[in-house]
């Protein structure tokens, strides 16, 4: 039944030459109009809803950093200005950004992203390369590197505790079976070693979701310029860093950055292996301590604001980068 | 032996070590979870690396408490819920996205993309309001209204992302046949889409089952938590007094469904997580 309907569109083009092409045209623009409706009575839902539970809460966020609100009572505050960011008072410098606790969270979550994203990048790229070529049980191996990936941040972060822990711990009793250590060490509240504890357990967690889109980036790469390469007899590495390499880099640099905004906002994992510590302390953890634990919500909204404000400019740089890939062909 | 054989044999035997370091990086931390939930008692303070016992008295410990079995309860309801709103919103916002060309598109995918990047902390104190004021805290439906804010922008990139790929030919039968946009799009595209929208409610349903920050935040009650932030409250006495053996035998509970939905449909999350390079 749904055939009749531009049936009399087209026996008209076939009657009237000339003229024929503008029913048929606006037809088209007509349809062309419906769909540009839809497409908004489409959208509107899903952004009403993302203004909701994303724009109406940060835009509360951001005005909550310049008032003294407090979690216990969050209806009623008074307006401080900036005092929540920094504050002049009696010769002393108070607020977030004078506060030195903050500037360690900045550093340990600054240090956190570089050392856990890179260790992460070249694992990954490593299990990548070995899964890329071909071998029985390939399909088993794969999935094997996803288990770390669907195991729950808490639950990852709990068992390499145990793995870690300095009495009992299985990690212990291996290095010093080896002989690497003399002594059981204390690996998440010895300061300097629980910060590579936390990178430890964040490396494990997510190399996979590295190796499987290098992966997916190597498999997408034309297999002409490898016989070539063989033909000629190059070396294997040479071929990797003067092909493979830069063939691969565009997907890596997204699923590097997508890593680098992922770290930079990183809580479950340093909240649940060293809980509150300062030496490991992230932006997000000493966040949510001023706003939960010390029940500060205007002082905590200032740090999340900044926080927010740093990786918005992360996302702006990244999203300016890649401008062109995202708009392309519908 | 010539040198060419030799130099054969043992890039093999490179290769095989490769494998098998990666395979113990990746199973073992799990593995060693298993092994030490049937250990109870003082077996617990020796160190083993092979299972030698069966002892199922830390399951049966974290399964008889009430509080725990409601959590998987409350974290089963949550994630389902979340999955079936992000994909109620996320298909006609894909479907927008990914099959019509209009003005303020790549605004559009731009705010999506944005959102997905947002610190969950940056939007604590807003949410943690605006619960209040729905008088939802303490409550796991505060949870299904937060998680939303990561669930929906992956699931429209994703969706939008295979929505395109789809050929254009079929859309244009359905629009020669004067079909609307909505019949259109759940009588051409969703029956094309189920391995997509599978792949992506999996992904969904895998964020929300480990989320913390939120969970830990807006509920207060040990009825009303979620498995993860369950988990993470077990304690003993002390620190040095953690249950251990209880607290694996609780991870292994809540993951081995995590592992097996995984194992199964490993290659439709690959396919997933490349097209959208979604956070893990």
């Amino acid at each position: 039944m749904a055939h009749t309907t531009p049936a009399p569109a087209e026996t008209e083009a076939v009657g009237k030459t000339p003229t024929a092409s503008v029913p048929a045209r606006r037809q088209a623009s007509k349809v062309r109009r419906q769909r540009l409706r839809a497409a908004w009575v489409f959208l509107i839902p899903m952004l009403l809803v993302l203004a909701a539970v994303a724009g109406w809460p940060l835009f509360r966020t951001i005005w909550f950093s310049f008032t003294d609100a407090s979690f216990a009572n969050i209806s009623e505050y008074s307006w401080v200005g900036f005092e929540n960011y920094l504050v002049y008072d009696d010769g002393m410098w108070f607020g977030v950004l004078a506060d030195p606790t903050w500037w360690q969270a900045v550093w340990n979550t600054l240090f956190f992203t570089v050392v856990s994203v890179g260790a992460e990048t070249v694992l990954g790229l490593i299990i990548a390369l070995t899964l890329n070529a071909q071998f029985r049980g390939r399909g088993w191996i794969r999935a094997a590197t996803l288990i770390p990936w669907a195991i729950p941040t808490i639950v990852s972060a709990k068992m390499w505790g145990w793995m870690l822990h300095d009495q009992f711990g299985i990690i212990n009793d291996l290095l010093m079976t080896l002989g690497i250590i003399a002594e059981p060490l204390n690996w998440t509240a010895n300061a300097d070693l629980s910060m590579w504890a936390v990178i430890m357990v964040d490396v494990w967690k997510t190399t996979p979701f590295m190796a499987l889109l290098t992966l997916a980036a190597l498999q997408m790469l034309p297999s002409d310029c490898y016989e070539a390469a063989k033909v000629d007899g190059i070396h294997p590495v040479r071929v990797f860093f003067k092909v493979t390499l830069p063939l691969i880099t565009p997907a890596l640099m997204v699923a590097i950055i997508f890593r680098v905004l992922d770290a930079l906002r990183v809580f479950d994992v340093i909240y649940v292996l060293t809980s509150n510590s300062e030496d490991t302390m992230s932006m997000s953890v000493y966040a949510r301590q001023q706003l939960v634990q010390f029940q500060d919500v205007g002082y905590g909204s200032a740090a999340s604001t900044v926080l927010f404000l740093i990786i918005a400019l992360a996302t702006i740089t990244y999203l300016y980068l890649g401008r062109k890939q995202i708009g392309g062909e519908a | 032996m010539s040198s060419r054989t030799l130099k054969k044999i043992a890039g093999k035997i490179g290769f095989a070590i490769l494998l098998a370091a990666i395979l113990l990086f990746t199973v073992f931390p799990f593995y060693y979870a298993i092994l030490t939930s049937f250990k109870s008692g003082s077996e617990l303070f020796t160190v083993e690396y092979w299972i030698s016992s069966f002892d199922f008295a830390n399951y049966a410990a974290v399964l008889g408490q009430g509080s725990f079995v409601k959590s998987i309860w409350n974290s089963v309801l949550v994630s389902f819920a979340t999955v079936l709103i992000a994909m109620g919103f996320g298909l006609t916002a894909a479907y927008a996205l990914g099959r019509v060309q209009f003005r303020g598109r790549s605004a559009v995918l731009m705010i999506v993309l944005g959102v997905s990047m947002f610190p969950q902390v940056a939007v604590l104190s807003g949410l943690f309001e605006v619960i209040r004021a729905m008088n939802l805290y303490n409550d796991p439906l505060a949870l299904i209204f937060s998680y939303t804010i990561f669930t929906l922008p992956f699931t429209v990139w994703i969706l939008t992302t295979f929505m395109r790929q789809l050929p254009k030919e079929l859309e244009e039968a359905a629009i020669v046949d004067g079909a609307s946009p909505l019949t259109t799009l759940f009588r051409v595209f969703v029956p094309l889409m189920w391995p997509a929208m599978a792949t992506t409610g999996l992904l969904a349903f895998i964020a929300a089952w480990n989320e913390f920050l939120f969970a830990l935040t807006f509920t207060l009650t040990d009825d009303q938590r979620t498995v993860p932030v369950a988990i993470a409250l077990i304690t003993g006495g002390s620190q040095h007094e953690l249950p251990w053996g209880n607290l694996m035998a609780a991870s292994v509970i809540v993951t081995v469904p995590l592992v097996v939905l995984v194992l199964i449909f490993q290659r439709r999350i690959v396919s997933g997580l490349t097209a959208g390079a979604v956070k893990g």
